[in-house]
């Protein structure tokens, strides 16, 4: 060792716990620092979620906390200078507060709604979302409809719960694992290392999937399938496990609403609805228990859970009024007997032998290799269990399920086949995490009409919420959307994460109006965040006749110098995660783990860079200035000091003892979950490795929607409104009620006609299969392959190009094409080539593969970037050899009966559908230039950001002082 | 004599990385650093790392396989790299075998690199000396460090597992075990340099279906058959007195 490297080692060294960012799994951090820099970051063993250990992208955080990309001031656009040029000034927090104060007050004042707040990560949707509706307005939403909505929503409207933050599969107890369209990552630290443990344990662990990469390498079988056709794997795994009798029938009858008769009476305005012995008020988010069963001995109908009962699940039986009916399984099976494993077979390409082998897999694990832990635990119709029981077949999916037009009946069919094997909440199978279970759907709900959105005041309701039916829609009285996005209204109904791939869009088009200021938080809506990219890049640079931006302000608040920033008018420096305050927060997307609640907290491990501020303190800033009522005393004074202090003493109600943290609450932070502000919660928080666990009783660790004592726990502690059993919907009668309106048959909001037949189709309450909507609008001769994208283990959506060492991994992308699909179109291994879509090509680089499905062709994930982007050099790999599949992509669909400019989604939630599109693929010619098409004009370097050394030896401690 | 080691288990491994970077963050900024990186913002960016992951295909579409392969000096109990070296900068320790390089003495003439068959060793541009993976021999001394965490840093921070650490001649070791009953094997044995390191092969779990596992009388079906309707046909209840 050197003498300076000597001295260097001897500087001030200190540790500090903190959570993680380089992705969104959050995990528990220690983090040592010599000399005020960054040494060496670790997995926290003493943390719940990663236990020690990190992964490539956590490890690599130093890079990420020294990169040149960082932005460090507030910029405005230089006057005269276009959007997209990214020519800017420095300014100060004081004019830039300035001029967002006079904008968005007067904005507030007059018509709320032109203001948009749209966000990239959404694991501060808490406060996000807190401020768009005191705001008022109604065009806010975090990611999550280009990301995976259609997982949580096909989920949540099924079991009441979902995969990732919300639940998972119980590894520890299952023996056979179904991973079906999962790339590398949701989750990523503790999916890995339960899927070692898994397999060390002898499980068997099946990848569905078009590629084998990363976790589906070491999958002991992997089942290559068409991407867009797992619903029909689905249904198929269901056809041959009912007509086998594997399905587990007491589990089914007890706890789901298969055995609930439904009214067959076409006549009838009832009509696919469950027959019910009394019809009370219902608010949307409550489940009566007034159902009826078809009772087996006494062979009438009988109400459900009534001691004794033994219902059929299957039959054809009339009410003594005439009604015909049958029980919701027997409509389940009716819908799955024309899909059989040879039906499936032509369309997901997986051989009938395989999908039948594959449900009696299932089917026969989740019966004979039953767990029983001697548990004992009450239901909520006060049955007393001995034990709890488990069929060990667990699931995984995400978003090659989600990113698709089918996406919500896909996964509506996967959570049935989950359900009618018995695997959920149960030992093996599926499990929750808190806060859910919540009811079917849950109860927050958006407002209704256009008349909520009123100047000056709040939002009268949640900016995003959980329709129950058609009366939940967010719409005027012609049954046109209120929000910029349309979501919740006919076009996507349960849109319950919003539409951010049309924002841009939509806000450019002015349908169904125009905007005045966008604020988008860390996402790239200039390219790998946005459909159609180049065209979108263009929109944000329109102008109308009167040399207007047609969005006439856009305001960027990012960490990063990314593509997005070139199109600011101002920037709002974030900081890096290891410099800020932060919460996962209840209240939010917490860490929770199966056997109960867990939040976690981030502290600044070192000072912001530069005049970075963290955009949670902004937004405290600006709710303060704006007078918004959570951030504000009743004489207008300022409520919060800063973030943390807002964090410690801000109470959902006053008196409700539930804020963003729940550990260490009461004064002295003797209180868990529920108790008054506790001025200290940050420093208990800290000496607890920024970590709260609470773990539930053994008793309320499984079964909990059904489970009398966690349900009351949950209420207790307010993260439940209901302590009313969760039966999970086999047959959905909120879709149902969404048909009966499409038809005409209900007194409430009805669609506009040109949305009456999409609505009837995609509203069914059985999952269905059908092709997504892009391919039956394309010419699939034409282009006869699917295009996809996945994402590699060590980087994080577009986040880590500017990461030294990360970028050694991922320099650039190749299409990824098996050879025989190269072949045929005169593709050379490591050539240069065309993908082209009906909507736009791009030239890239072909890598021959055998571990990809010949009809698909994929690449990674959001490698390439513009030239200059994240201030690389223009003449970087990223965007000379690199490309990005968007630009093949479309944000909607072709012009069709159901609307000229219909998003490009899932018809019921508005998942973008990434992965629907079709192309064709051939060689670039000769006299082609070898680089990767489109290009665009360079980004220059923006004013703040750092020098791009040509050199590193990053040493801590003396880094600084020691580079290239 | 003890000889550490690592095994990799490429069961479990699933390429994430995390071993390549935790490990070059311990090793930069320590002993062995810094680590240098060139053109780490423009093109073909590229530095020094003491461990990398290959990945590739084996076979043919469907019955691919995927492997994801992590690599380091192997710490041969052999090495090939310690005899050629002019300056003996190049060395294997007595007391736990592992191979390190004397950066006092390296002069940069790459015969180390020529003479290891694993393609192991990486020279530091900027340094010109030759570095390799140390095994963390800064950590799993340094009583400093609690014992749990005595170990090099792409072990701990491994998300499956995959890389057991430990003394391959103590036959009652962790490593050892795995080794002998998980079938541990070393690479390119034929060299002679016999290899520390081990590797632990792919392991599938199959499932077996037996016909009757699927004819069974508790079968829920039956349960749907049985309907209370009276028969209308005259049955023997109509005749027997």
């Amino acid at each position: 060792m050197s003498d300076k490297a000597k001295s260097a080692t001897e500087g001030r060294t200190e540790v500090k716990n903190t959570t993680c960012y380089m992705c969104a799994c959050r995990c528990g951090i220690r983090v040592t620092t010599r000399g005020g820099e960054v040494r060496y970051i670790q997995g926290n063993p003493d943390h719940p979620l990663n236990k020690g250990v990190i992964c490539a992208k956590g490890s690599s955080g130093i890079m990420k906390q020294y990169s040149p990309a960082r932005l460090t001031r507030p910029l405005k656009r230089k006057p005269g200078t276009d959007r997209g040029d990214a020519q800017f000034e420095p300014i100060s927090w004081d004019e830039a507060y300035g001029i967002l104060e006079e904008r968005l007050a007067h904005i507030r004042e007059t018509d709320p709604k032109k203001f948009a707040l749209f966000t990239g990560r959404d694991q501060m949707q808490a406060l996000t979302g807190l401020f768009a509706k005191n705001f008022g307005t109604p065009n806010y939403a975090a990611h999550g409809g280009f990301c995976s909505v259609n997982m949580a929503a096909g989920m949540i409207y099924t079991i009441g719960g979902s995969f990732w933050e919300f639940g998972g599969p119980d590894l520890d107890r299952a023996k056979l694992f179904v991973m079906i369209g999962t790339a590398e990552d949701h989750h990523s630290n503790p999916m890995k290392m339960a899927l070692s443990k898994f397999k060390r344990n002898g499980g068997r662990f099946i990848s569905v999937n078009p590629v084998r990469t990363g976790y589906s390498a070491i999958a002991d079988e992997w089942v290559p399938i068409k991407p867009g056709t797992d619903g029909a794997l689905m249904l198929a795994l269901t056809h041959e496990i009912i007509k086998t009798g594997l399905y587990d029938r007491e589990f089914l009858i007890q706890y789901s609403n298969a055995a609930e008769l439904v009214n067959l009476n076409e006549e009838s305005p009832e009509h696919g609805m469950f027959v019910r012995f009394e019809v009370p008020p219902e608010e949307g988010c409550f489940d009566p228990q007034n159902k009826l069963w078809w009772d087996r001995e006494l062979n009438k109908p009988i109400s459900t859970h009534t001691p004794g009962a033994d219902p059929y699940l299957l039959g054809d039986f009339r009410l003594s009024d005439g009604t015909p009916v049958k029980p919701s399984f027997q409509l389940l099976k009716e819908r799955v007997e024309e899909y059989t494993p040879e039906w499936a077979a032509d369309i997901t390409g997986i051989p009938a032998e395989t999908i039948r082998r594959l449900a009696h897999e299932m089917g026969i694990t989740a019966r004979d290799e039953k767990i029983e832990l001697p548990i004992a635990w009450t239901d909520t119709w006060g049955n007393e269990h001995k034990s709890v029981t488990g069929n060990p077949v667990a699931f995984h999916a995400m978003r090659g399920l989600a990113a698709h037009s089918n996406g919500f009946h896909t996964i509506r069919a996967m959570s049935i086949l989950m359900s009618i094997l018995g695997t959920i909440d149960r030992p093996g199978g599926f499990r929750h995490k808190a806060p859910f279970p919540r009811p079917i759907p849950p109860c927050p709900k958006t407002p209704r009409g256009p008349e909520d959105v009123r100047a000056g005041e709040p939002l009268n309701g949640m900016p995003l919420g959980w329709p129950a039916d058609p009366d939940d829609l967010f719409v005027d009285d012609k049954g046109q959307p209120v929000r910029i996005d349309k979501a919740f209204s006919w076009e996507h109904p349960l849109s319950v994460h919003g539409l951010m791939h049309n924002v841009i869009t939509n806000a450019w088009r002015g349908d169904p109006y125009s905007i005045d200021t966008l604020l988008i938080f860390m996402s790239n809506m200039s390219w790998n965040s946005s459909m159609n990219t180049d065209k979108v890049r263009k929109m944000l640079n329109d102008k109308d006749e009167n040399g207007e931006y047609k969005i006439p302000f856009l305001i960027v608040a990012d960490a990063f110098q990314s593509e997005m920033v070139a199109y600011a008018d101002l920037v709002l420096p974030d900081t890096s995660y290891l410099e800020r305050h932060d919460v996962m927060s209840m209240l939010d997307r917490p860490i929770s783990e199966f056997e109960g609640p867990v939040d976690s907290v981030r502290i600044p491990v070192v000072p912001p860079k530069g005049e970075c501020k963290p955009f949670q303190e902004v937004l405290i800033e600006l709710g303060s200035r704006l007078k918004l009522p959570p951030f504000t005393h009743e004489d207008g004074s300022r409520k919060f000091r800063d973030y943390p202090d807002f964090i410690t003493n801000f109470e959902t109600a006053p008196g409700s003892g539930i804020g963003f943290l729940a550990g260490w609450r009461g004064k002295g932070g003797e209180k868990s979950i529920r108790g008054e502000p506790n001025p200290n919660q940050w420093e208990m928080y800290a000496k607890n490795n920024c970590v709260f666990q609470h773990e539930l009783p053994k008793s309320y660790q499984y079964m909990r929607n059904w489970n009398q004592g966690y349900l009351q726990w949950a209420q207790e502690h307010g993260m439940t409104r209901y302590a009313e059993p969760i039966n999970v919907h086999i047959y959905s009668e909120v879709l149902q009620k969404f048909r009966l309106a499409a038809q005409g048959k209900t007194q409430g909001k009805q669609p506009p006609d040109n949305l009456r037949r999409r609505i009837d189709l995609f509203f069914d309450p059985l999952p269905f299969y059908f092709e997504p909507l892009e391919s039956q609008l394309s010419d699939k001769q034409a282009y006869p392959l699917n295009a996809i994208t996945q994402r590699p283990m060590a980087m994080y959506h577009s986040w880590d190009s500017q990461n030294a060492w990360l970028r050694q991994i991922h320099t650039y992308n190749f299409l990824h094409l098996h050879p025989k699909t190269a072949e045929a179109a005169g593709i050379q291994d490591g050539g240069w080539m065309w993908v082209e879509s009906m909507h736009g090509q791009v030239r890239c680089m072909a890598r021959y593969s055998e571990a990809v499905e010949p009809g698909t062709v994929w690449t990674w994930n959001a490698i390439g970037k513009a030239a200059g982007a994240w201030n690389l050099d223009a003449k970087a790999n990223e965007a000379q050899q690199g490309f990005l599949l968007n630009h093949v992509i479309a944000e909607e669909l072709p012009a069709h009966d159901a609307g000229k400019h219909l998003s490009n989604s899932d018809p019921v939630t508005g998942q973008a559908g990434w992965y629907d599109v079709r192309v064709r693929v051939y060689p670039a010619g000769p006299d082609e230039e070898q680089v990767s098409w489109p290009q665009f004009k360079p980004m220059p370097q923006v004013p703040g950001t750092g020098e791009r050394r040509p050199w590193l030896n990053y040493f801590a401690g003396m880094f600084e002082k020691k580079s290239g | 004599m003890t000889q550490l080691a690592l095994v990799i288990d490429l069961n479990v491994c699933v390429g994430c990385h995390a071993c390549v970077t935790s490990c070059k963050q311990w090793n930069t900024s320590g002993p062995a650093g810094p680590m240098f990186d060139d053109n780490p913002f423009s093109k073909d960016p590229t530095g020094t790392f003491f461990n990398r992951v290959q990945t590739y295909e084996v076979g043919e579409f469907p019955t691919t396989e995927t492997v994801h392969f992590p690599k380091s000096c192997l710490h041969c109990e052999d090495a090939p790299c310690v005899p050629v070296c002019p300056t003996g900068a190049s060395h294997k320790r007595a007391e736990d075998g592992i191979v390190l390089v004397d950066y006092d003495k390296c002069i940069g003439c790459k015969y180390c690199s020529w003479a290891c068959p694993y393609g192991a060793r990486e020279l530091d541009e900027y340094q010109k000396v030759m570095k390799k993976c140390t095994l963390c021999v800064d950590r799993i001394y340094d009583e400093v460090l609690p014992e749990s965490e005595r170990k090099p840093a792409c072990v701990l921070a491994c998300p499956t597992s995959a890389r057991l650490f430990g003394d391959v001649h103590n036959p009652d070791s962790e490593v050892s075990v795995a080794i002998r009953e998980q079938g541990g094997y070393q690479l390119m044995p034929e060299w002679g340099t016999k290899p520390a390191n081990h590797y632990l092969p792919r392991r599938k779990t199959r499932k077996t279906i037996h016909e009757d596992e699927l004819v069974r009388s508790d079968n829920p079906l039956k349960k749907e058959d049985i309907r209370h309707e009276t028969s209308k046909e005259v049955t023997l209840d109509d005749w027997l007195m």
